[in-house]
């Protein structure tokens, strides 16, 4: 068997439409993804994503499987609970890392439960596994929204935003864009998981914002460099993912994902920043 | 003028339940003033600092920064909530000092360049502009703090504790840059705890436990009448090279 690249792009519309969804996608969810893994927050990004799915799934409930009305729900609960679970932490003695955890497996099994109430178990695969084959109009162009969203805010906010990351005390005495930026940075993280979960579900929608980025760390010493290697990255997982599936006829978002996490695990082994055999390699050669 | 003024200051930490860490403070600092603010482990020294820009829950009084806001003071806390393995570069950081001049927009441009440049010349970085801050020296680090200070062109400057974890040769270059600032005719006021370089350096002194005990003329304030009044066991001067020196004051002008 001969594998074509291209063919079949060229030949399916949905392969199309598959691959410009995951092009959207590649660029504006993983260069959050660099920032919520330089601010140790990749856990908080697992636990918002999940809290889509309650929302979503309330959405479903009211309104079927309607894209602005999930897409809505979605995002008014992935806020919640971001907001929630900061509130928590600050209130009880709890850490956020116990708290965000236990909001993200009450979210899950209230979602799950929610979405068995009227769907069927294949609406559910669609709400937790995502439809990346079947993206219509509709869902485009909310991807495309989203990465456009993105991109403006990542021209505006992008001084405060580093700033913030590595001297929050000194951003706070010098400006007030210390609060909104925190915010605006985390409404911009659900909007993408919301985006994401159109294309590869609440569950995987995670992957394509943080395998890209942990992926660029280990190739890049610059914050330049790691946000476009997560770009790179996640654009290569989406076409590598999207070519598998349809050789091999496996599900296309798991693929998705697997090719970003296959990604990740080569450049723990050979990725220049601090890779596993990065040390031996350099002594064969020197 | 009056550079900043202290009516009856209490201040307290944000989750201290209102108690004070430091109460009873009445008193002003002039302008183009070197203060140092003297006194043991938690006699309020730093909460003092953070309270001047409105990092400390203000428990009672006001305090005033005549025709100036919290923006015009540069704040060098003692151990800053500075993430050291975020990927940025030393000519980066520092030159977040001209935030004020450049907000979040405006370019750096060559003139900017330029300054940073000069403010990393001026603690002897001028070599280390592009290296990553994760792989500097903690008395490097002073300096690109200090280099950053020097940018953000405060007429207030607050430091705590700035030469604590600090070489020897970094705190003499530091010293300097310190010297510059009040030739500058700006306001300098930093929490030490070496009596020897207060003596040398700081006209005018705070001695703080919990309140104040003396402020005034360092030669008045460094006196054993009121070092002993700070409670017993508390040795507030732990300098490396001068053993503590409680006696007499010999000399107090630089």
């Amino acid at each position: 068997m001969t594998v074509d690249l291209l063919a079949p792009f060229a030949e399916f519309a949905f392969m199309r439409r598959a691959l410009v969804g995951c092009v959207a996608l590649s660029i504006s969810a993983p260069p959050l993804g660099v920032f919520l893994v330089l601010r140790r927050m990749s856990l908080m990004t697992d636990s918002m994503s999940h809290a889509i799915l309650p929302g979503a799934a309330l959405a479903f409930l009211a309104a079927g499987l309607s894209l602005p009305a999930m897409a809505a729900g979605g995002l008014v609960a992935g806020l919640a609970v971001a907001l929630l679970s900061g509130f928590v932490a600050r209130a009880t003695i709890l850490r956020e890392d116990a708290s965000l955890a236990a909001f993200y497996l009450i979210s899950l099994a209230l979602g799950v439960m929610l979405v068995s109430l009227r769907g069927s178990n294949v609406d559910l695969l669609h709400i937790l596994f995502g439809t990346v084959l079947g993206l219509d109009d509709q869902a485009l162009i909310l991807l495309g929204a989203v990465a456009t969203t993105t991109l403006v805010w990542f021209a505006v906010a992008y001084r405060p935003l580093v700033l913030e990351c590595v001297d929050p005390l000194f951003l706070r005495l010098v400006s007030r864009a210390s609060g909104p930026v925190h915010l605006s940075f985390l409404a911009l993280v659900v909007l993408n998981l919301v985006g994401g979960f159109q294309a590869l579900g609440t569950m995987l929608a995670v992957g394509i914002m943080l395998l890209p980025a942990v992926t660029a760390r280990l190739w890049s010493a610059t914050l330049p460099g790691m946000l476009a290697t997560s770009v790179l990255a996640g654009l290569l997982s989406s076409v590598a993912g999207l070519l598998v599936s349809y050789y091999a006829d496996l599900p296309s978002g798991p693929a998705i994902v697997l090719a970003a996490g296959a990604l990740y695990l080569v450049s723990a082994l050979i990725g220049p920043q601090g890779g596993v055999f990065v040390p031996v390699l350099r002594r064969a050669r020197g | 003028m009056t550079a900043l003024a202290f009516h009856g200051v209490a201040l307290g930490h944000p989750g201290g339940g209102g108690r004070p860490a430091v109460e009873d403070v009445d008193g002003s600092v002039a302008d183009g003033e070197l203060l140092a603010v003297l006194g043991p482990n938690g006699a309020g020294k730093s909460t003092l600092l953070r309270g001047i820009v409105g990092d400390a829950l203000l428990v009672a009084g006001r305090i005033e920064r005549p025709g100036r806001t919290i923006a015009d003071i540069a704040y060098l806390p003692q151990r800053p909530e500075i993430d050291r393995t975020f990927p940025i570069g030393v000519f980066d950081f520092v030159a977040a000092g001209l935030w004020r001049r450049l907000g979040a927009f405006r370019r750096l441009g060559a003139a900017g360049a330029a300054r940073v440049e000069a403010a990393l010349g001026r603690v002897g970085l001028a070599d280390l502009a592009g290296r990553p801050i994760g792989a500097l020296s903690g008395g490097q680090m002073q300096r690109v703090l200090f280099a950053r200070t020097i940018l953000q062109d405060a007429p207030v400057i607050l430091l705590d504790e700035p030469f604590t974890a600090v070489d020897a040769h970094t705190t003499q270059d530091l010293v300097q840059v310190l010297l510059d600032w009040r030739r500058e005719g700006r306001t300098v006021v930093a929490a030490l705890h070496d009596l020897a370089q207060v003596r040398a350096h700081f006209p005018r002194a705070l001695l703080l436990a919990g309140r104040p005990i003396a402020w005034g003329a360092t030669a008045d304030v460094l006196v054993p009448a009121h070092l002993d009044r700070m409670r017993p066991g508390d040795a507030i001067c732990q300098h490396d090279h001068a053993p503590p020196d409680l006696g007499p004051v010999r000399s107090a002008a630089p």
